[in-house]
């Protein structure tokens, strides 16, 4: 058992397919919340596959994308000074600020470097003492642990020129400001397997009780996301509700004890903007005071920083599934995937640009692409 | 939030206080963070992010879902292949005049 | 993709408000890491820079090599800057780069390569023993691929302006009669052939870059290509495109091709031979292999009557050993490259925007 080939058998697809063509009788919308389950079922094209009534609705969870400008902004200003050497996952480097982005700082002659994980950062500022060293610290549950611990270190340690700017999301409240939209066409939820590796599966139940839908936990290969999708639309056609985990292998209902516990000694919920979204309450992490000596906001005073979302992006509707990306009029004109307005344009993942990239092909499945049933 | 690999855990030591292992991804081998996972063992799989450990993975309920593919697939075969049409179609559609070798 | 005809070559300095590409260089005003990755900014870099402000109808071409005639004779002209980092990486160094990459530029037009020249911009301060093994990697490879260094050059550069050593070379070949291998050949019904296994040289040098460390038991791939493309011609002088993909990818070579011959092209991700360490790397650092570099690749465009001969005669070749078969070239989608998953979806592959980065989601 190697627990990553086995469920990438193409072999192994048809009767998962078949099972959800033998269950459904009408037509489904299901969010899969995060992007990395988005990559998947671009990747290897698994929503072709779908019996035409199960429709996919892609959500929010590329923490990437939904990073508001604001903080893009304040990343921008804080990699630019001389004194500090800016750390970050690479898919933050390309993310459009106002009016430039990292690389560009880079180019400028900031010193911006790519890290794998979030101790790279602390090593560096160990080994530059008379640098500032700040991590930008984005992510969902599964990344906020990692980034606790950098912090909890630098204190423990001692590493006072290691500080993060913090713009960390939780996925729950997201999902709950989803389905308090009025229009929401959500009927099922897949949710994201690895935060609940952290978080576990407790917050869920509320959530699928108060609005009545099926959450089923998925993991991200393939045979994962088909089964996720099977078991939500199980519970659809039978007018069930519950949170069933189908990701059995990777999450436990207690999640892990010892993350959870660090999230709590580290960070404080706070309420968070969302790229092309807005506001949503208490969707966010912040350092918790007994941390603020290394929280970069603070330290490098930008908090004053304060940008405003381009009007023009749809994409909050689009996220919800009430408005097809070709629909929005800044589409394909003033948005495109090298100047995207929103999170669904930022990331190849993201609705916006999976439409765009599939507008050129001219064949069946993009017209499929550009009106799918729902 | 996404993208987190399992590994399995060839040597554990400490290091600047930190609780370090090897792991072995398909012959890649990274150093990985156990803080959150400290009773792993050598041996053992877990889901790994951005260099930590975070969930230990389960033999048992993995072959548990594999055997219920395997399952949902003999069932196919015995009611007929929807699946081959999807696929049919699928490919017809993407590239007409392409061969294949499925 | 960068548009030329719109832009007028003036001897001035470039007119930055005029262009009119979607994303034009204006939105750039200082060179990023990403206008030499390979990938798009490099093409728009060449588009809507050198090729205005040269003005020869050559550029044009924007192949790997130009080709010219020359006293009677077909020449293939080449030139490559190595900037690597680190030197030296499992499987070989930036000499071994600078012969082969040069070489293989050249052999991508047909070309037999013959001479080489190599300048060297050394970094003040570099020791003299890290210049020797260079130098004699750079001998021991020229002398792989049967080419001399006919001609070289030597500068320094103040200590903190260069990363140790970096080299340019350039290279000529004769193309022999009858071969016309460019891009803009690609044709519809043409078969899809890459020569082995893919992105070997992009992992193995990631997993020696600072910050990124991995251990994965595999070594660069590169190699000088030119006597697999000559055992290539023995079958037929009729081959219609060559390619190394080097940066980007086979996404990058194939984008581009598709782009120059405006034809679509159609991969089976099933038939890429991806080895399972670089897959397996991939999955750890959130990259494509189809994105990833090779140096001793080559990615061939060869009609369709030609093709079962060609593929033998590449896997009689110790460089070609694993060639394979990948997919075909379609009058649909022109201009766009679609890979058939193993699941029976499709995917487009865009071409890569700059430098791959390991992502977190």
């Amino acid at each position: 058992m190697k627990y990553l080939e086995e469920f990438q058998n193409p072999d192994l697809a048809g009767g998962l397919l078949a099972d959800i063509r033998a269950t459904v009788t009408r037509p489904w919308a299901l969010m899969e919340v995060c992007g990395g389950q988005t990559h998947t079922i671009i990747r290897h094209g698994i929503d072709q596959l779908l019996p035409p009534e199960v429709e996919l609705i892609h959500g929010p969870g590329c923490p990437v994308c939904v990073t508001p400008l604001e903080m893009i902004d304040r990343a921008l200003e804080i990699a630019a000074r001389p004194e500090v050497i800016f750390c970050s996952f690479g898919d933050m480097l390309r993310v459009p600020g106002s009016s430039r982005d990292l690389f560009r700082v880079r180019g400028e002659g900031g010193d911006v470097r790519v890290i794998y994980s979030p101790l790279d950062a602390l090593r560096i500022a160990e080994d530059n003492p008379h640098r500032e060293v700040v991590f930008f610290g984005i992510g969902f549950e599964t990344t906020a642990p990692p980034n606790a611990m950098a912090v909890y270190q630098a204190r423990k340690r001692g590493i006072r020129n290691f500080s993060m700017l913090v713009s960390h999301v939780r996925v729950p409240p997201a999902v709950e400001a989803i389905m308090n939209s009025p229009q929401c066409r959500v009927q099922g939820f897949l949710a994201a397997g690895h935060v609940c590796s952290v978080m576990g599966t407790d917050e869920y139940p509320a959530l699928a009780e108060r609005h009545r839908v099926p959450i089923v936990v998925t993991g991200f290969e393939p045979l994962d996301i088909l089964e996720g999708i099977r078991r939500a639309v199980r519970q659809l056609e039978r007018g069930e509700h519950t949170v069933d985990n189908a990701y059995g292998r990777a999450v436990r209902p207690e999640g892990n004890p010892a993350a959870r516990a660090m999230l709590q000694d580290v960070f404080e919920v706070t309420d968070r903007a969302w790229r092309g979204i807005g506001v949503i309450p208490d969707s966010g992490w912040r350092l918790s005071p007994r941390y603020r000596d290394h929280d970069a906001e603070h330290r490098f005073d930008v908090a004053r920083i304060t940008t405003r979302e381009p009007a023009q992006c749809r994409s909050g509707e689009v996220l919800q599934g009430l408005l097809k990306p070709h629909q929005c009029e800044a589409f394909g004109t003033t948005c495109t995937p090298r100047t995207p307005l929103g999170a669904t344009m930022v990331s190849s993942e993201g609705a916006c640009a999976a439409y765009y990239l599939y507008r050129r092909l001219g064949t069946p499945d993009a017209s499929r692409e550009a009106s799918p049933v729902g | 939030m996404c993208l987190a690999v399992p590994g399995r855990v060839l040597e554990i030591a400490e290091r600047d206080g930190t609780r370090m292992a090897v792991v072995d991804f398909g012959g890649v081998v990274k150093d990985v963070c156990l803080e959150y996972l400290p009773d792993l063992e050598v041996g053992e799989y877990a889901i790994v992010h951005v260099g930590f450990a975070l969930q230990r993975l389960d033999e048992e309920s993995a072959r548990r879902t594999l055997a219920l593919f395997e399952e949902l697939g003999l069932l196919q075969e015995e009611f007929g292949d929807p699946w081959e049409a999807a696929a049919a179609s699928a490919a017809s559609a993407a590239s007409p005049g392409q061969e294949e070798e499925r | 993709m960068a548009d030329t005809e719109t832009l007028t070559g003036t001897g001035g300095a470039p007119d930055i408000l005029g262009w009119s590409c979607p994303l034009p260089l204006r939105d750039h005003p200082r060179v990023v890491m990403g206008h030499g990755g390979g990938g798009v900014l490099s093409a728009e870099l060449v588009a809507n820079l050198f090729a205005p402000a040269y003005g020869g109808p050559l550029l044009a071409g924007l192949g790997d090599s130009a080709v010219l005639e020359l006293g009677g004779a077909t020449l293939a002209f080449s030139t490559d800057s190595y900037v690597v980092r680190p030197l030296f990486f499992p499987g070989g160094s930036i000499g071994d780069l600078a012969v082969n990459g040069t070489v293989n530029d050249l052999a991508m037009s047909g070309a037999r390569p013959a001479y080489l020249s190599c300048g060297f911009i050394l970094e003040e301060g570099v020791e003299t023993a890290v210049v020797a093994r260079v130098a004699h990697a750079l001998g021991a490879a020229a002398r792989a691929a049967g080419v001399e260094i006919a001609t070289g050059d030597t500068k320094v550069v103040e200590a903190g302006h260069g990363d140790g050593v970096y080299l340019n070379t350039a290279g000529i070949g004769l193309v022999p009669a009858g071969v016309d291998i460019r891009p803009q050949r690609a044709t519809p019904g043409d078969v899809v052939i890459v020569s082995g296994e893919i992105g070997l040289h992009g992992i193995a040098i990631m997993s020696v870059r600072e910050g990124l460390e991995f251990g994965v038991g595999i070594e660069s791939d590169c190699a000088a290509l030119a006597d697999l493309v000559a055992a290539m011609l023995a079958v037929t002088p009729d081959l219609h495109v060559l390619r190394d993909p080097t940066r980007g990818g086979l996404a990058a070579a194939l984008g581009e091709i598709a782009a120059a011959a405006q034809v679509g092209v159609v991969v089976s991700e099933r038939a890429v031979p991806v080895p399972p360490q670089v897959a397996n790397a991939c999955a750890v650092l959130g990259l494509d292999p189809l994105y990833v570099a090779n140096e001793g690749k080559l990615v061939a465009f060869v009609p369709r009557e030609h093709a079962d001969a060609v593929l033998a005669a590449m896997r009689a070749h110790p460089l070609g050993a694993r060639s394979a078969v990948i997919g075909e070239c379609v009058a649909e989608h022109p201009g766009t490259v679609v890979c058939r998953t193993p699941f029976g979806g499709t995917r487009v592959i865009d071409l890569p925007m700059g430098e791959q980065l390991p992502r977190i989601c």
